[in-house]
This record gives structure tokens, C-alpha cells and sequence, in this order.
């Protein structure tokens, strides 16, 4: 990364005086939100403003064959009642592909259904209506006349001679398929002492994200502007295809995102009824908002992590792994999503499997094929939970087979952290890790050897415990290799501007955004020790595509790497600048003084020569005291986009202890650690609840979430009295360890932190419950969620159901 | 009278409140969209998330399980009232402190059914917090850092707090 | 997702709701915490809703004559605080920490419970241990049902159109009484997966009157006959084994009927160990 030439000799983070990098803050924005006072665009209220509900599918699969509208546009309070047909006179439909993923192929998606529907729950048809009660009762109206179509509900016979092709123009009903080979795997069978062969099942899952999708979109003919306040992590992207599908120019429309109650990847996506909304605000010229309710998130709401993959290890008795074979079956919605594509997971998956090891032996043969059901998408931490549980769960079953400890296997198998950079057997390149620190580090805060006698102490009472470990490598601080290459307009670079204000306050400008995970407090505390001021004088905007430079938002963990260290750039080029007109009104060198704590101080003493304030109110009121030829420029902007890495991987190990009722098949986790290598912190208190929350959302993938679909592509447990999410009382405390590897990529040096914790969760919780069950002779568990019923099957208690 | 529409007052947040309401209208709707009072938030309509939580009558209840029409004489008090009549400024503090909300869309929930715990005294070790909190739905935190803050401010309050 | 529109009326007294329940339509609202959310996901669509929240009196929890009676909108959260709840009916207050969480307790009742007759709920199967009975107010008067032959099938009960629950009675728990409780379920406060219910008096070396009600395990609770015989005679086993003759349970998404059969069996070897107490 180069300097910038205007820039003061570089200091590192740690050396600014008063710096903020490495201190846990509490986040800036966090008092309003326990007032009540957020403003999520769920609140939204504006003039005029009518709301939009959906008729929705209720099969998985029919032609629509009339839809009539006069009894619902006569009800009480409704405004339009709007069919897809007629929809798109306003707004084109898209097709999820990138040029990247070689064959990913899908049919083009309206926003609203106009010939068939291909998922229970996708919409047929809008009514708009003052209230949104009013718009559900006239929904009921609408007569929609359904031929129904049979279904694809099985990945497993998507592709058969019999099955029907949803989209008969695309030839089949496989979206993509990639093939790796790396190394010689057959070989490396041969060679092994013991092949582990199993499947592993992931139940599909969604994010239930705490406040539902919500969109406020607000069309001005007058203005000719579309302002869409939007609860998404990209706003820049959305901007793009808002202009794009309705025929606009970019700067005609402005998305704003406000506050955003929970995200994980969900609002990350195009949806086809936001683009509705957005249609019928132009279309009805008044703000128009539509706020999914639960039932429909459950349907509508991206979906993910459905795979079924067999699996295969080589392991020799010293415990050298010998080869990877994997074959991933994944079977997605009727459309792969837009504009990130669902080809992404599966794509991942064959990225990740085996990535943290020497073993250089792999065949990975992923498919991706159309279903009936809802479609699937990127969600927190994309792919790593199941590469890493496939991995993982080889890794252990192989440890067992030859009779070795779990940890003893990874100490003679991770990539040493002197090997690096390196890469993984996909041909992933890391730039540097710490495996092995990181397993050391776990070993000693955990008390590995006292959980163990613990353990055998306890099972001579008749107590199952297990241990399990998820040894991960995590993709954080993307470059254009996700996604620019492949054609599309998401922004892997990211800009923060700073302003110094007439009073020495900063106020920041950034492309990142903001769902909980402290994007703004991160840039804040950044911002603050670039350039010098207290925290408490620095304020960021975020989520607003007219007031922040281009970006791309929050993803892929990013924001803290990518967002971070634009605002370590643009600090320096402000105080630079600042600088600079204070060694212009203080007759000095800009190189004698430096910023700290909100004034311009001599750098070798550090005591105070003109305040901040007091520099503003000459720059800003009285320029006409500055030297003739100078120009103050208080205001800088930089942007930063990871060159040298396709990614900043990032690196940990977790550790599940549990135990097993095998009387009820109930699990009780009893304790979970991470240690987590994410470069440098800036928020230890924000890194370390990213990682707690990101390993809740794995263990909920572990025990308890599955969105079930029966053989007709119906959802059956779409509520959350049916779809289980963890609670407070079955979760454990949680402890997180830290290995500092900074990346080379930035000055800052920090990676990604936000999904690590899903990456590892769910490997390990399958570990320790098999490691809890090895000693009864059950069958090992590899199909999640590990319920009572599927683990008195696998104990034996409860006969096999089909 | 067998009607869809009723007049009620209702005493929110300290304040009398007359309006008109729709039978239908559950009380978090009637609070959110009626009264302007967005701190509670809707975050299943089926019970079961526990975002939409308020007092009623010095009870914490599901305010997407109650309608504005039962409320008729009743005291409301929501995030907004509780937080400004610095009831609850300690809890606050502590969540803020141990960076217990992220999102903050469960909080208000959260910290109203928080107080009602503490409320009763005592100082409730951490399973019991979790059991009390166990209607209370969080995507974002994982529960750990909010029942340390809720442990500190039993604490606290109860000055074993060294 | 917002109910459909309703008319609602707010009844003065058991007459006045016996009264308006002869509208077309009509729906007794109580805790409305099954019944709203109901409405809310558009599940059920009454014309009217008929409030019975005002109506004084049938909050009352007394003790006579060798009974406990709870009016039917005695909130959960009132008997979990009630000490005569804990003392005059021990089975129901082991159960009540398990009905939902407390922001449902605080509404929720317990006439609400036993009329909505949620096939996993607590209370209508420790109506049925504890050989309770419950009275009813109607168009042609009042009357007085067992417990036994209240619950008809899937939330389907004695209760006709016009009338209301009123109270519930049970015997009050004297030195001889013996109760366990336990359920499973997936998380703490969600419906149970399956559960029991079970009430008897000790006797020298006998479970005299022992009553084994199970629930989750079919459309209403389920008295587990043949093993009540069993274990009152103290054989466990005989009695663990007796229950695939007395249970069917339906498979449902949380688990199979063989899942629920067993785990059956699991909850009478820990309600057994209770009923070896003294509650």
C-alpha cells in the first residue's frame, strides 16, 4: 500500500498519541437506541405515504392463469391494485448471473410474478391501500386462478430424465456446477492407512433478522429523483439497479439506509418486492412502503446453507491427511439471486474444504440446481459453515479411526504459521496465519487437559460430554475477485472523507454501513487517532448514497479492514492539510507539529499552539489573514481497495464443550471458545461480540434452525413457534482469545471479523457431540440440526424413521 | 355497543391519550403508528420475538398480543417514558457499557423485561436471567453480553457490587 | 400480517357475555395470547370479539371445602405468585414456570388455557391429574364438567358457542399428596414437545389414585392407563413398557410419534422420583 506523498511520515497505529486502535469504546450510537430512539426505516412515516402488501403463491409451482382485480380495487382505503404484467411497463426484469462463475446460468426475475409462479410465497400480485390492514383485506380479494405445475422439491432428483425443467429454456435445472481438481487425490487414497468416507446434510436455513426487510421508496416526479430509504448493507449497489430496472440515471436516485435491525447478508440482496415497491412509487407517484411481515420474511427472506455433500479423508496412521474428495449438492430457489448470485456458496465451498491444512490431494465437484422453493443467497459467513464442517468432521473422524487425539491431528496437519504465504488446496492464497498459535492459544484458555479428565471422570457416571474443535480460515476484506471480475457493479473499494467543522470537530463520510456490528464506532475511533481529535468530537454519517463517497457497503467483513483503512488515509491527509494552514498561521513547519486531542501541538514537546477551533474560525471567517497563495483545504477523502490479496483470510479455532442426554437426545452446550486471528483490532469489545453473536447464529445451525420443505416445496414450519432460533437459555457463555496477525495489505493491518464465529460453530458442536457418543459405538452424527430425535437414532433409544 | 371502531383513553407514558381506534389494532400498531412511540418495534405479530414488549398496568406484555381497544383506562408506559423518567438509566448505562444491543431492535424489549426482573429484587444469577430473557429475541449479541449487563446492574443495585 | 376486521364488545358480566356470544360469529377474548395471534396470522376471522377482561369476580383464587378454585381469568403470572396456589395445588404450580415467558404469563389465564386446549399445553393435563372439574356458564344455565370429559379433541372441547368457563376446581393438596411434573421441550418456554402431568395419594406401600396425564402426545390430554396401574403398584418398569400400549402419538414437526413415545417413557422415570416426595 503505497503512502500517500502529502502525508507526515507514517507512524504506526499503535504509535499516535491518544490513539483509539486496540481500545474497546463504547459505540457512539448506542444511547439512542436504548431510549427507544432509533430511527429504522420500519418507522418511517412520510406524506401521502400508502403501504403495499402481496398475494403470494401458495403453491410451489402453477401457471397463472387470470388474476382479477375489481373486488380488491373496490375495497375500502386501496389505492392500485398492480399484477405483475402490468408492473413491468415500469421496471425490467434481471437475471442473477456473473461472468466469473463459468456456466452459471438462470431465467430472468420479474418484480412481481407475471406467467407462473415458481415458489410458494412468491408474489402475484400488489395492492396498495392507505393502511397495511386495509391492503391485506383487499389481498384476500384479489382472484388469482392458479393451474398448479409439478414441483422440483428433491437436489437429489433435480436433475433425473423425469424431472421437469423449471425454466425449459435454460435446458436443465443445473444452475451451475464447478469441478476442482488439485494434487493427485486418488493417489493419495491409495496411500492412506484409512479412508473415512460419510455425507453430511445441512438443513436449510434464514436469518430471521430481528426487524423484517423493510423499504420506504418515494418517487418525485417533480424532481425527477427516487429516494428509497432502504434497510440494506449496499446502498450504492441498490442505487445502481434501482436506476438501472427503472430506466433512471444513478444520480436520480438516492438510497438511504437509516438504521438497520439486524442483517447477516439478508439485506444484502434483491428482492423482488422491494424492486415492486419501488415500480409502484414511480408508478403511483407517492411514497409507498412495504416492511415484510414474519410469515412472509420466512417465505420471501433469502434462504441458505441447503447442501448435502459426501465426503471423503485419507489419513495415514502418523495422522498425515493424505486427500480431500468432496461432492456438493445444492438446491437452491427457482432464480439464482441478484446480483450476487447463488452460485456464490457452493463456490465457496469448494474454495474453503480443506483450507487450513498441507494436504494438497483434492477433488471437489460442486452443483448447484433450481427448486420449487425459496431462492438462496449469501448469508453470514457464506459457505465457511459447511467447507468447515465437512472439513472438520473429516478431520475428526479421521482422528478417531486411527486412534488419535483430535488436537494432535491439526498440530500435524494445519499449514505451519512459517509456511506462509501459501495455499490452499483450491489454490486460495493466504498471505499469513497463525493456525497453530491460535491452537496453542485455545489448548491453555480452554484447559484443554482438565476438560478431558473431566470428561472420563464423568462418564464413569454415566454422563456423555464432548469436546469438539473447528479449526477455520475466514475470507474478510474482499477485492474485486468476488464479484467486480464477473461483471458486477458492487464496489469492492471504499471511501471516508473527513471535514473539520468551524467548532475542530471531524465530521466522516463513509461508503460502509451500519447494522449493529459498530461500523460507525470502528471509522470513528480510527478517524479520531489518524488525525487527533477525542472521540467525542468525531461524528460519521453512513448510509446515505448522496452524502458519502462511493462505496460498497458491509459485507464479507469489511468494513472494519476495507472502510478502517480509508479513514486512517483520510485522517492523515487531513491533518496534513490542517497542518499545514496551522504551520502557515504559526509561521512554522508542518513537520514540528502534529494533531492530538483536538489541538495543533508542537510535536517534540506536545504542548499546545492553536486549537482546532481556533484554526477554523481563521480558515473558515478570516482567510483573509492567511498568507496570499494558500488555499486552507479542511476536508480530505481517500478510498482503499486491497490490491496485493484477493482476500485478507483470516484465521481461529474454536472449541465446543457439551453434553449429551442420550435418555432424551437432548444437548446442554456448556461452554464455547474462539480464538480468532482478525489482524489488528481496533475494538477488542467489538470484535469479541461479533465473534459471540456469529457463533449463536452456528449453534442455532447446530441444534436448532432448518426451514423444512415437504415433497410439494411447501415451507411447513415458516413462524417462529416452528423455526427455532436460539434464546438466551440454552446458549453458553462464550469465551474469545486473540492472535494478532496484521495483513501488509493496509496500514492499519486490520481483517474481517464478522462471520468467523458461524464459520466454526457448527463443525465444532458436530464434533464434540460424536467425540460425546464415540465410546456408546453410535453411528457418528453429520446431518444437522442434531435434534433429540436424530440423536436417540443414533444411540439407538429410537428406531430409524424415514 | 358492537362496534368496529371505539373511542378509548389510555394514559401513555404519563399522558392521556384519546383517540379512535379500529378493534383490530393491536396496541404496538397503536403506539408505533398512531402515537409516533417507534421505540417499540414489531418483530413477529405471533408472540413469540418479544420486540413489541410494554408495560401495561405495570406489567410487561406482548404488545402485538394486545389490542388498543382493551387498553381503554389503562397506563401504557414504553421504552420512551421508562428511559426519560430515568427508570431505567442504570440498565442503560450497563448495556451501553458492555455493548449489549448492536442492532438495538430488541433492546427496548430487552431492557423492559430486564427492569421487570430486577423489579423483583435480589440478585438473580446468570441462569435465571437467561431463563427470565428467554422470550426476548436477539440475533445480534448472542445473550452473553446482555445478561453481564444485566448481572452488573443487579449488582449494583443491590450494592454487592464491590 | 393484521387481523381481519372485527366488531368487539366489552361484556359487563358472564350474563351480558353469555349475551353478545349470540352474535353470529362471536369469540370469547381473554389473555388473547393464543387468540390474537391467531387473528394476527388471519388463522381465524370472527366477527366479533366479545372482551371478557372486565368482567369482575372471575379473578378470585379461594380455598373451600377441601378445594382450590381459580376463577377462569386468573392471570398465569397471579397463581405462579399465588401461595395458595403453591400450597392447595402443588401440581399446577410446578407446572405454570413452563407456560410461555413472562410477558405471556402476564396475560395469558388460566380459563384461556384450558378453553383454547392447545393439545401441548400444561394446564389442561394437570386439570386432568388432578381430577379437577370446571364450571361452565351457558345460554340454559350453569354446569359443572369433569375434567375427564372436558377436552373433546383438537382444540375442541365441552365448551358450546355461548358459553363461558367460569372457574376450575381442584381437590387441595393434603400430607398425602403426591405430584410430579416435567416436559420437553426444544427451548425454555416453547410448547412442549411432550409432557406429564401426575397426581396421586401415597399410600403405605402403594400410589393410591395415581393419575398419569400426558400431553403433546394427541389431540388432548392423555391418561396413560394401563401404566398408571403399574407404577401404582411401584413397578417402573412394567409401567415404562405399558406406555406404547397407552400412547400413539402423532408425528409433527418437532419430532415423531416413536420420539415422543419414548421420551414418554424418559419423563415417567423422572415424574416417578417426584412422586416419591412429598410435594
Amino acid at each position: 500500500m503505497k503512502v500517500a506523498a502529502d502525508s507526515p511520515p507514517t507512524l504506526s497505529a499503535l504509535d499516535r498519541p491518544n490513539s483509539y486502535i486496540g481500545r474497546s469504546v463504547p459505540r457512539p450510537n448506542l444511547a439512542r437506541l436504548t431510549q427507544g430512539r432509533g430511527q429504522f426505516v420500519s418507522d418511517m412515516t412520510l406524506p401521502r405515504m400508502a403501504h403495499a402488501a402481496f398475494v403470494r403463491s401458495p403453491h410451489a409451482h402453477a401457471r397463472i392463469a387470470s388474476i382479477g382485480t375489481a373486488a380488491a380495487k373496490a375495497a375500502p382505503g386501496v389505492i392500485a391494485v398492480v399484477t405483475g404484467a402490468e408492473l413491468s411497463r415500469v421496471i425490467t426484469p434481471w437475471v442473477g448471473v456473473l461472468t466469473h462463475l463459468k456456466g452459471l446460468k438462470s431465467a430472468p426475475q420479474h418484480a412481481i410474478a407475471v406467467e407462473r409462479a415458481c415458489w410458494q410465497g412468491e408474489a402475484t400480485c400488489a395492492v396498495v391501500a392507505r393502511t397495511r390492514a386495509e391492503a391485506e383485506d383487499a389481498c384476500e380479494l384479489v382472484e388469482v386462478e392458479y393451474e398448479e405445475l409439478p414441483a422440483v422439491a428433491d437436489p437429489e432428483t433435480a436433475l433425473d430424465a423425469g424431472t421437469p425443467v423449471i425454466h425449459p429454456e435454460l435446458g436443465d435445472n443445473l444452475a451451475f456446477e464447478r469441478v476442482h481438481v488439485a494434487g493427485d487425490p486418488d493417489r493419495g487414497l491409495r496411500e492412506a492407512d484409512a479412508v473415512v468416507e460419510t455425507t453430511f446434510v445441512f438443513g436449510r436455513h434464514t436469518g430471521v433478522t430481528n426487524e423484517p426487510r423493510a423499504i420506504v421508496a418515494d418517487w418525485n416526479p417533480g424532481e425527477e429523483r427516487l429516494t428509497v430509504y432502504h434497510g440494506t448493507q449496499a446502498p450504492h449497489m441498490m442505487q445502481n439497479l434501482f436506476a438501472k430496472h427503472l430506466g433512471l440515471a444513478e444520480h436520480q436516485v438516492r438510497v438511504v439506509t437509516k438504521d438497520v435491525g439486524g442483517s447477516f447478508g439478508i439485506k444484502v440482496h434483491t428482492y423482488a418486492d422491494e424492486m415492486a415497491t419501488v415500480a409502484l412509487a414511480k408508478l403511483l407517484k407517492r411514497p409507498i412502503k412495504f416492511v415484510a411481515d414474519r410469515i412472509e420474511s420466512f417465505v420471501t427472506d433469502i434462504h441458505a446453507r441447503d447442501h448435502r455433500v459426501t465426503a471423503k479423508i485419507g489419513v495415514k496412521n502418523d495422522g498425515t491427511i493424505t486427500a480431500w474428495d468432496i461432492d456438493d449438492l445444492t438446491g437452491i430457489g427457482p432464480y439464482s439471486v441478484y446480483p450476487r448470485t447463488s452460485g456464490i456458496e457452493a463456490n465457496q465451498i469448494v474454495n474453503l474444504t480443506g483450507g487450513p491444512y498441507t494436504c494438497p490431494n483434492y477433488r471437489a465437484r460442486a452443483r448447484v440446481v433450481f427448486q420449487n422453493k425459496n431462492v438462496m443467497c449469501q448469508y453470514r459467513a457464506v459457505g465457511h459453515p459447511i467447507a468447515t464442517a465437512v472439513t472438520e468432521g473429516l478431520v475428526e473422524l479421521a482422528a478417531a479411526r486411527i486412534g488419535m487425539d483430535p488436537l494432535e491431528i491439526r498440530r500435524r496437519n494445519l499449514i505451519p504459521d512459517d509456511a506462509h504465504p501459501s495455499s490452499g488446496p483450491s489454490g486460495i492464497k493466504f498471505e499469513a496465519l497463525s493456525h497453530h498459535e491460535c491452537l496453542a492459544h485455545l489448548d491453555a484458555m480452554m484447559n484443554y487437559a482438565g476438560l478431558r479428565a473431566e470428561q472420563k471422570r464423568l462418564r464413569a457416571q454415566g454422563i456423555h460430554r464432548g469436546i469438539g474443535f473447528a479449526s477455520f480460515i475466514e475470507v474478510t476484506n474482499p477485492s474485486a475477485a468476488f464479484y467486480g471480475v464477473g461483471g458486477a457493479k458492487i464496489s469492492s473499494q471504499d471511501g471516508v472523507t473527513i471535514k473539520l467543522d468551524a467548532q475542530g470537530a471531524i465530521i466522516c463520510q463513509t461508503g460502509v454501513t451500519e447494522q449493529g456490528q459498530g461500523a460507525e464506532a470502528v471509522i470513528a475511533q480510527v478517524a479520531a487517532s489518524a488525525f487527533g481529535v477525542p472521540i467525542e468530537r468525531v461524528r460519521v454519517i453512513t448510509g446515505d448514497t448522496d452524502n458519502t463517497p462511493y462505496g460498497g457497503g458491509t459485507w464479507a467483513s469489511r468494513a472494519a479492514g476495507i472502510g478502517g483503512e480509508a479513514a486512517w488515509q483520510a485522517g492523515k491527509a487531513l491533518r496534513a492539510n490542517v497542518l499545514g494552514c496551522a504551520a502557515s498561521i504559526l509561521q512554522a513547519t508542518p513537520n514540528d507539529l502534529d494533531i492530538r486531542d483536538g489541538a495543533v501541538v508542537d510535536r517534540a514537546s506536545g504542548s499546545e499552539r492553536l486549537p482546532l477551533a481556533e484554526l477554523a474560525r481563521i480558515a473558515y471567517f478570516r482567510p483573509d489573514t492567511l498568507p496570499p497563495g494558500f488555499q486552507a483545504e479542511l476536508m480530505a477523502t481517500r478510498h482503499y481497495v486491497p490490491r496485493a490479496w484477493p482476500f485478507a483470510f483470516t484465521n481461529g479455532i474454536q472449541a465446543s464443550y457439551l453434553e449429551v442426554d442420550i435418555e432424551s437426545g437432548f444437548v446442554t452446550l456448556l461452554g464455547h471458545w474462539c480464538v480468532e486471528d482478525c489482524g489488528t483490532v481496533i475494538n477488542p469489545q467489538l470484535v469479541d461480540e461479533q465473534i459471540r453473536g456469529g457463533v449463536v447464529q452456528g449453534l442455532g445451525a447446530a441444534l436448532f434452525e432448518h426451514c423444512r420443505y415437504d415433497e410439494r416445496g411447501q415451507l411447513t414450519n415458516g413462524n417462529m413457534a416452528d423455526y427455532l432460533v436460539p434464546m438466551a437459555a440454552e446458549m453458553p457463555d462464550i469465551e474469545v482469545g486473540h492472535v494478532v496477525t496484521p495483513t501488509a495489505d493496509s496500514e492499519l493491518g486490520a481483517k474481517g471479523a464478522g462471520e468467523a464465529g458461524t464459520a466454526g460453530a457448527p463443525g465444532a458442536v458436530m464434533n464434540a457431540i460424536n467425540d460425546a457418543l464415540r465410546p456408546l459405538g453410535a453411528t457418528p452424527l453429520t446431518e444437522m440440526p442434531f435434534t433429540p430425535g436424530r440423536i436417540l437414532e443414533a444411540v439407538g433409544k429410537v428406531g430409524k424413521s424415514d | 355497543m358492537s362496534e368496529r371502531f371505539h373511542d378509548v383513553t389510555v394514559t401513555v407514558n404519563g399522558e392521556e391519550v384519546r383517540e379512535r381506534v379500529d378493534a383490530r389494532t393491536t396496541l404496538v400498531d397503536f403506539l408505533r403508528e398512531e402515537l409516533g412511540l417507534t421505540g417499540s418495534h414489531v418483530g413477529c405479530e405471533h408472540g413469540v420475538c418479544g420486540a413489541c414488549s410494554v408495560r401495561l398496568d405495570g406489567a410487561v406484555v406482548r404488545g402485538c398480543l394486545t389490542l388498543a381497544v382493551q387498553c381503554d383506562g389503562a397506563h401504557v408506559d414504553t421504552i420512551e417514558g421508562v428511559s426519560d423518567t430515568g427508570e431505567i438509566a442504570d440498565l442503560q448505562r450497563a448495556f451501553v457499557e458492555r455493548n449489549a444491543l448492536q442492532c438495538g431492535f430488541c433492546t427496548p424489549g430487552m431492557l423492559l423485561s430486564a427492569q421487570e426482573l430486577l423489579a423483583a429484587g435480589g440478585v438473580p444469577g446468570r441462569a435465571t436471567i437467561r431463563a427470565h430473557l428467554s422470550g426476548n429475541y436477539c440475533r445480534c449479541t448472542g445473550y452473553q453480553a446482555i445478561v453481564d449487563a444485566v448481572e452488573a446492574v443487579a449488582k449494583a443495585r443491590s450494592g454487592t457490587t464491590p | 400480517m393484521k387481523p381481519a376486521p372485527f366488531a368487539y364488545a366489552k361484556a359487563r358480566s358472564v350474563a351480558h357475555a353469555i349475551e353478545l356470544l349470540a352474535h353470529d360469529d362471536a369469540r370469547l377474548l381473554a389473555g388473547g395470547q393464543s387468540l390474537i395471534a391467531t387473528l394476527n396470522m388471519r388463522l381465524s376471522h370472527p366477527a366479533l370479539l366479545v372482551d371478557l377482561n372486565g368482567v369482575a369476580g372471575l379473578d378470585r383464587i379461594a380455598s373451600k371445602n377441601g378445594h382450590l378454585e381459580l376463577g377462569a381469568l386468573v392471570r398465569h403470572a397471579q397463581a405462579e405468585r399465588s401461595a395458595e396456589v403453591a400450597r392447595g395445588a402443588p401440581l399446577i404450580a410446578l407446572a405454570l414456570p413452563h407456560i410461555g415467558h413472562p410477558a405471556i404469563r402476564n396475560r395469558g389465564t388460566i380459563g384461556g388455557s384450558l378453553a383454547f386446549a392447545d393439545p401441548a399445553a400444561e394446564l389442561p393435563a394437570c386439570l386432568v391429574a388432578l381430577a379437577g372439574e370446571l364450571d361452565i356458564s351457558g345460554a340454559n344455565g350453569q354446569r359443572t364438567i369433569r375434567a375427564d370429559d372436558f377436552f373433546k379433541g383438537l382444540f375442541e372441547t365441552a365448551l358450546a358457542p355461548r358459553d363461558v368457563l367460569t372457574a376450575i376446581r381442584v381437590p387441595a393438596a393434603t400430607a398425602e399428596t403426591r405430584v410430579g411434573f416435567a416436559e420437553f421441550a426444544r427451548r425454555h418456554g416453547d410448547y412442549a414437545i411432550v409432557g406429564l402431568a401426575a397426581c396421586a395419594r401415597a399410600e403405605s406401600k402403594r400410589l393410591g389414585d395415581l393419575r398419569l396425564a400426558y400431553f403433546g402426545v394427541g389431540a388432548t390430554p392423555v391418561r396413560a392407563r394401563r401404566a398408571e396401574r403399574a407404577l401404582a403398584e411401584g413397578d417402573l418398569g412394567a409401567a415404562v413398557g405399558a406406555l406404547a400400549q397407552d400412547l400413539d402419538p402423532p408425528s409433527d414437526v418437532h419430532a415423531t410419534g416413536a420420539v415422543k413415545t419414548h421420551l414418554a417413557g424418559v419423563l415417567l422415570r423422572r415424574v416417578a422420583r417426584q412422586l416419591g416426595q412429598p410435594s
